[in-house]
């Protein structure tokens, strides 16, 4: 079935577009590119991802996912199949790590599902056993983008079920760490526990209130006003050693490291007002203070665990983008056939073959094969190497040209990928973190707050007696308790955790929001990484002077060769169908000739022409301003005298300049630290408006930049960069941040990952940083006001603890209301 | 009036039977996953009819049209 725009009646499409016949895929509603209609076919297809995916919903009687995708996601694409076959999985060394086996027989795992984005795709992962047989049960979780799969071993290998799933649109990634992510699924209930049971308490005890606030006003029998007292005293003092102790247990654990917290001044409250309220009821004398304590129990508690899961929602999707790096090699058997294992099944000796744009599993020897190697991620630096047989290649290195075979000489620790990672643990032990906003507002808070409370019982107990100055010096510890810090703090974080991510930033933890706020004052440096941050990261034809045919004809002959040159200069000719070319000869490491349509055409360094035909002078001057831009020249020339000049390169991201420019008017100080060729990094820098620019620096002298800057002053130091060559920097510095794309280790040190390409994603977060220290501030001013004046009034005897009980929740409600303060980023793309 | 000497801790047992039970369904899970169940009860129960949402073709009606009615009810 042929489906065009005009007959069809779901999609809501816009009414301009029907007047175009397009096809469009029948599984992903996306327009069929021209080359793939098939007018003979009774379904079209974008890609053959698609069609599996289409053709295992049919055969399944599954089809009533298009329904609901219609229904619940219209703007959502489908996932298409990526067609692996997962036999890594089978692996014994994998299954001891991560499937657990029940009893019955059946194993359970987990696995990170990429692709899976709304309610079709959940109903689409449940119906897993009806397309797998052998499959129990399967689970999906949408917020961690994961399905716990329960499955017959005897029946289906994990194998089967994992390439099931990438049939039906998922590829499925293995959650490694299952001992880690139990560890902290159980801290996250603890946690809601607390905040359940403070809840349960702070309400019980608010009702007892009423009772006796009721008998305050109308009188009340003496027997029953005691009786209430206790049972308060008996709830809030469960509330205070079982919810409440978190904070006692922060406030010591502060004091024992003699860093600010803001648990301090909460712990203080309570237990000032938990004993001399305990002493007021056993006594049967003065106020008692639980109603007031347990609802600031449970109300910094709420803002403690909301904060909490939103973070938690950024960790564990940046988790799913680690498990998307490949961990398995393909090994080379004796007989000379190849099987996946993962990576920590490979020993020392083994054979690996690496494809055509894979990643070097491991460092190693070249045994077989000639290709070129990119060490970017690894050195920064953004030109291929060629390696033959008998040269060293390292892991994390990609494969441009043709397929290798590598024997393995390093795995594990000895590799130079592990010893930057050691580098960065040992950066990571260093760094000390930054101190927040509301922690540094709570050392002055103690302070001040205790001086007061002095002032107010020295005075009280000269103008009246001891008793008087205690219940005064109290009560004004408890109104003054931090709430507004302690509760809109973390409601203004997580909104602004929750924004960032919708804008394609990733917050890891919520210090980092602030640290991008205010880079004036603290004299703030953002040290930017070159190759993959700023630039693409990739070998393109930045400059061409050449005829558009002259350059198809190149085009045609190094469609014949794997080098990387090659490989952008074949995308720079176009789509059209190329040439046919014959007689191709290489020189390698000069060039590269053949015949197109008659005519001798030779593509090569400038040395090779110059060697072969010879270059006229304006030839030459236009390599000369190609190489002054930096770039590599090839220069293409045929036998009837046409020649023509490209400049190879890797250009800039397409918001670089821009970005930059935004980010300096926001105070940062910049520096451009790149691995790559001192002049290359200069030149770079002065060309998008950096001041400091530092080539050839390896992963060590990068660290050593952050710690220099420290010492020279610079408060608030952001390191931003995409590779294992940046990640010791990162972890360094006060703010990591890896941009999208980038290595593994990059996103383990980072503390903030882009989803969204490009270097804007920057500016907006340093935008929304300002934005919520704003908010912030605000709801501690507010909250300072409401309760200085009740304090004050108070204290004055002017109105009564009822009044004061009033005005306490009321000043939290409106800081937590101030802390949805709309956002607009003015910078929007 | 005395009753209430009996009410209070009446309703803390009953406040008490709450909480427990709420730790109880945290410890075992519950919580975990919030967001998944709501999307989940939309579609639940048309396992054993297959073809449910769309009489007029069977499971191996290959050439089945996919503008057919959703499943869940709008």
């Amino acid at each position: 079935m042929t489906r065009a725009i005009s007959t069809s009646s779901v999609d809501a499409m816009p009414d301009s577009a029907a007047a175009k016949e397009e096809v469009l895929c029948d599984h992903c509603d996306l327009p069929v590119p021209a080359g793939l209609i098939d007018p003979e076919a009774e379904h079209q297809f974008c890609c053959g991802g698609c069609e599996t995916v289409y053709n295992v919903l049919h055969g399944a009687g599954l089809e009533g996912y298009y329904g609901i995708r219609d229904a619940v996601a219209k703007d959502n694409q489908p996932a298409a199949s990526s067609n692996q076959n997962y036999e890594e999985l089978d692996d014994p060394a994998f299954q001891s790590a991560c499937v657990t086996n029940l009893p019955g027989g059946e194993c359970e795992t987990e696995l990170l599902l990429e692709g899976m984005h709304c309610a079709a795709c959940v109903w689409l992962i449940e119906r897993l056993p009806r397309v797998c047989p052998g499959v129990v049960e399967s689970r999906a979780n949408i917020r961690t983008r994961s399905a716990v799969v329960r499955y017959a071993p005897d029946r289906v290998p994990l194998s089967r079920v994992a390439q099931a799933l990438d049939k039906l649109g998922y590829a499925a990634h293995p959650a490694r760490g299952a001992g880690a992510r139990e560890a902290r699924r159980k801290e996250d209930r603890r946690f809601l526990i607390r905040v359940g049971v403070a809840g349960a308490i702070a309400g019980n005890v608010m009702l007892l209130a009423i009772a006796l606030y009721g008998g305050a006003l109308s009188g009340i029998d003496e027997f029953w006003e005691h009786t209430l007292r206790y049972y308060s005293m008996g709830l809030g003092l469960l509330s205070l050693i079982w919810p409440g102790r978190v904070f006692f247990r922060g406030a010591i654990a502060a004091l024992r490291t003699r860093t600010a917290h803001l648990d301090i001044p909460v712990a203080l409250a309570l237990a000032v007002g938990g004993i001399w309220g305990s002493y007021n009821t056993l006594t049967q004398s003065g106020e008692i203070y639980f109603d007031s304590l347990s609802v600031l129990v449970f109300f910094l508690l709420v803002g403690r665990w909301v904060q909490h899961r939103q973070q938690r929602g950024a960790a564990d999707q940046v988790e799913l983008m680690l498990t998307l790096t490949p961990t398995s090699a393909e090994r080379l058997l004796d007989d000379g056939t190849t099987k996946r294992v993962p990576i920590e099944a490979v020993e020392l000796g083994m054979r690996v073959r690496v494809e055509a744009g894979g990643s070097i599993p491991c460092d190693g020897i070249i045994e077989q094969g000639t290709t070129q190697v990119d060490n970017a991620l690894l050195t920064g630096e953004s030109r291929p190497i060629p390696r033959a047989p008998g040269d060293e290649v390292i892991a994390g290195a990609t494969n441009l040209g043709s397929p290798i075979v590598v024997t393995v000489s390093a795995i594990g620790d000895s590799t130079r990928a592990a010893k930057l990672m050691a580098l960065v643990a040992s950066a990571t032990a260093d760094k000390a973190p930054i101190v927040q906003f509301a922690d540094r507002i709570a050392a002055r808070f103690v302070i001040a707050v205790i001086v007061l409370a002095t002032i107010t019982l020295t005075f009280w107990t000269i103008r009246a007696d001891l008793r008087t100055g205690i219940e005064f010096a109290t009560a004004l510890l408890i109104v003054t308790c931090p709430c507004a810090l302690g509760l809109s703090t973390p409601m203004a974080m997580s909104i602004a955790l929750g924004r960032a991510a919708k804008q394609g930033v990733l917050i890891k933890s919520a210090a980092a929001i602030e640290a991008m706020s205010n880079p004036a004052k603290l004299r703030g440096v953002m040290i930017l990484d070159k190759t993959g941050t700023l630039t693409q990261g990739k070998t393109r034809v930045v400059r061409s002077e050449c005829e558009p045919d002259l350059l198809q004809a190149a085009a045609a002959i190094e469609a014949a060769s794997n080098h990387p040159l090659a490989r952008a200069i074949i995308d720079a000719s176009g789509d059209a169908p190329a040439p046919p070319a014959e007689g191709i000869t290489q020189t390698p490491g000069a060039g590269i000739e053949g015949l197109v349509d008659g005519r001798r055409v030779r593509v090569g360094s400038p040395e090779f022409i110059r060697g072969s035909i010879g270059l006229d002078e304006s030839t030459e001057s236009a390599v000369e301003s190609v190489l002054a831009d930096g770039l590599t020249p090839v220069v293409i020339a045929d036998d009837q005298g046409r020649v023509g000049v490209l400049g190879i390169g890797d250009p800039l991201r397409d918001d670089t300049t821009d970005a930059i420019a935004a980010l300096r008017a926001r105070g940062w100080d910049l520096h451009l630290c790149s691995g790559d060729h001192p002049e290359i990094a200069t030149r770079l820098a002065s060309q998008v408006g950096i001041e400091h620019a530092m080539g050839g620096a390896s992963p060590e002298r990068k660290a050593e930049l952050v710690r220099t800057l420290r010492e020279q002053g610079h408060e608030r130091i952001v390191m931003v960069g995409d590779g294992i060559n940046d990640a010791a920097a990162m972890a360094l510095a006060d703010v990591g941040i890896a941009v999208h794309g980038g290595a593994e280790a990059a996103l383990q040190a980072a503390d903030v990952y882009l989803t969204a390409p490009g270097v804007m994603p920057i500016e907006t977060l340093c935008d929304l940083g300002s934005h919520t220290m704003k908010t912030i501030r605000i709801g501690l001013v507010v909250s300072l006001c409401y309760n200085t004046v009740a304090a004050s009034l108070a204290t004055a005897g002017l109105i009564s603890a009822l009044i004061a009980a009033i005005i306490m929740p009321m000043s939290s409600l409106s800081v937590v209301a101030l802390a949805t303060r709309p956002w607009k980023h003015k910078g929007a793309r | 009036m005395s009753v209430i000497l009996i009410m209070i801790p009446g309703a803390m047992i009953l406040a008490g039977l709450g909480v427990w039970a709420f730790i109880i369904a945290a410890k075992k899970g519950q919580f975990d996953d919030l967001d998944t169940p709501a999307i989940r009860a939309v579609f639940d129960d048309d396992d054993e009819r297959p073809g449910w949402h769309d009489p007029s073709h069977t499971i191996q009606d290959e050439a089945a049209p996919q503008d057919q009615s959703p499943p869940s009810a709008h």
